[in-house]
């Protein structure tokens, strides 16, 4: 399967709306259909991505940002459907930690995305209808070649730094194992170098409530009208709970009930954690599409960096020339220091220039996104002393 | 860059002195990278650091310095073997859980190791132990018995006879008194033993 071809007048993306997003589009693969890991070939696909600052006269200043599983390019600046901050709004723009007056940033929305980038909701233009079910299963390796395809474009040969967390760190992994001369430095925050079982398990819920969503329709739901919102919400809830630790759940919520005074004997959300993660339900629905969860957090459970070199993880970063900064949080149980750990041992085995801190929150999975100035500071740290190595490198 | 580097502790010098320029160096327990810091800015090294205390990874990798926070007892296994020049343990291995253990491991990923201890059978603390009958507390040893983190302290003797038994080749030995400076008290261990309050030693392995 080669999909899509080339069409006259383009394929019709205006039909999902996505074309009158912000930012930027191209289509990637063109004259050469990019090879994915289940052995299909895509070719002409879209890929919608955000920058902000500007590339210096040598390229030499651009950051890749790769966001996590419901991140998109949106990082800082308003999103175009919820009007919220955007995800990184904190870490990135003028003066910030990653300061857009010095860098350029550029954050695409992954392969298999809902944000303008090929995906399951993108229309099919042999059948004129969404991809659904038939858009191939990817990987994280997929993904980043696609970025890969991304920076080409781009006329940029060698980035400053690929960071992201999560989703995204797994992400900088594969960059810095596949495309080591790509990239001067890989920052990895709150990552590991493998899906666990229990990781997988969780996602497994997500999956199977979506499924079982009837109007999720076998994956039909956009050529039948239909839209599995209650199923993406309950996978959304369920996932949320592993973004927080249980002394920020506690902190924020403790056991207060919502707009009561007494329990009312009935199955309303009576306490405020469930009227929260109800909320955080239904608003996941508006901006996601219930197969793009599908897609992308099987692609998160395949992702096992080690498995291509005979379970060796240290053999994916042999005689890597990359600069590593691992940050991990205390508080985090989904992608927990010991993972993290991991892959700095890998990194040790190989030699490799890593440097590697555990942040101290209690804030869970989710400090990366957060207010954490410990964090900050060591990511500008690394940032800076990176830079002034590199210009030294440079000189030499 | 940490702030004025310059100048650093005469016995912190006294190591970067054993260390040829533009080599591969690890400094294990390496605090807030002082050492470290020197020796990649004047000794132009290629430097790496291992640190247990967050407070001291964060102001080390802030200050542009490769350091994992780890523990040496667990992380040295991980390096390969002859990955460094020379490796740095200073004041630190009599904290470890296996010193022993360590100190092959130190000579395994590296040609070189510097080992710098403070030496238990000082007179002080002959002293202190043998007339007074208490612990020995001093600017080496500035711990308590029940807060100290030394828990494996030795001798210049005892680690002398260690060397031996790992067959490690001493190259290169200094005395130090309190204050970290060099005192030249002979070629002998007697007196070594006797009037040092800390040494360092340069090792490598037997050929």
């Amino acid at each position: 399967m080669t999909v899509p071809k080339s069409h006259p007048n383009g394929p019709s993306i205006a039909a999902t709306g996505t074309q009158s997003l912000p930012g930027h589009h191209v289509r990637l693969g063109v004259e050469k259909p990019l090879k994915l890991d289940c052995g299909l070939e895509i070719a002409d696909f879209p890929i919608a991505y955000q920058t902000y600052g500007e590339l210096n006269a040598d390229k030499s200043n651009a950051i890749f940002v790769c966001h996590a599983l419901t991140g998109d390019q949106y990082l800082a600046e308003p999103h175009p459907v919820t009007g919220k901050e955007g995800w990184w709004d904190l870490m990135v723009g003028p003066g910030k930690t990653i300061d857009t007056e010095r860098y350029f940033v550029i954050c695409p929305n992954i392969l298999g995305g809902c944000m303008g980038t090929f995906g399951p909701k993108e229309i099919n233009s042999e059948s004129g209808k969404p991809w659904g079910l038939n858009f191939p299963v990817i990987t994280i390796c997929d993904m980043v070649r696609c970025q890969v395809l991304l920076l080409d474009h781009l006329g940029i040969d060698k980035l400053f730094a690929v960071t992201g967390g999560s989703m995204g760190g797994m992400q900088v992994l594969e960059w810095a194992s596949k495309y080591p001369k790509r990239l001067f430095a890989a920052i990895p925050i709150a990552a590991a170098a493998h899906h666990t079982a229990q990781n997988i398990a969780f996602h497994e819920v997500g999956r199977q409530a979506i499924m079982a969503d009837p109007d999720w329709c076998e994956g039909d739901y956009l050529n039948q009208g239909k839209n599995p919102t209650k199923g993406l919400a309950v996978a959304r809830m369920a996932a949320h709970i592993t973004y927080l630790s249980d002394q920020s759940l506690h902190r924020k919520f403790g056991r207060r009930l919502q707009d009561r005074d007494a329990l009312s004997y009935g199955f309303d959300a009576e306490f405020q954690v469930e009227s929260y993660l109800r909320h955080q339900g239904i608003t996941f629905v508006d901006r996601f599409d219930a197969n793009s969860y599908l897609y992308i957090t099987r692609a998160m459970d395949y992702f096992d960096l080690a498995a291509n070199h005979d379970g060796n993880l240290a053999d994916a970063f042999k005689d890597t020339p990359v600069r590593f900064c691992v940050i991990s949080f205390t508080g985090d149980w989904l992608y927990p220091t010991e993972e993290n750990r991991r892959i700095v041992h890998a990194l040790n085995s190989v030699a490799a220039n890593v440097s590697f801190a555990e942040v101290e929150s209690d804030k869970g999975h989710d400090a990366f996104l957060l207010d954490e100035p410990e964090f900050h500071r060591l990511l500008k740290g690394f940032l800076d002393c990176a830079g002034k190595n590199k210009a030294d490198a440079g000189n030499e | 860059m940490v702030p004025d580097r310059k100048s650093i502790r005469v016995d912190l010098q006294l190591i970067a002195d054993m260390i040829e320029p533009h080599s591969r160096v690890l400094d294990v327990g390496c605090g807030d990278g002082t050492l470290l810091d020197y020796l990649v800015n004047f000794r132009h090294v290629d430097g790496r650091g291992i640190e247990l205390s967050s407070e001291g990874v964060k102001a080390s990798i802030s200050a542009g310095l490769s350091v994992i926070q780890g523990d040496a007892d667990t992380d040295l296994k991980d390096y390969p073997d002859d990955a460094f020049d020379y490796v740095v343990l200073s004041q630190t291995l009599q904290a470890m859980v296996q010193p022993k253990v360590v100190l092959s491991h130190l000579l395994r990923i590296s040609h070189r190791a510097i080992v710098s201890f403070p030496n238990f059978a000082h007179w002080r603390a002959r002293l202190s132990l043998g007339f007074l009958g208490r612990m020995p507390v001093s600017t080496t040893l500035p711990h308590e018995w029940y807060e100290t983190p030394n828990i494996h302290l030795c001798t210049i003797r005892d680690f002398v006879a260690l060397c031996w038994q790992l067959n490690i080749t001493i190259e290169a030995q200094k005395i130090l008194d309190a204050r970290g400076r060099v005192r030249h008290v002979g070629n002998g261990l007697f007196s070594a033993n006797l009037f040092g309050e800390q040494a360092v030693f340069l090792l490598r392995k037997k050929d």
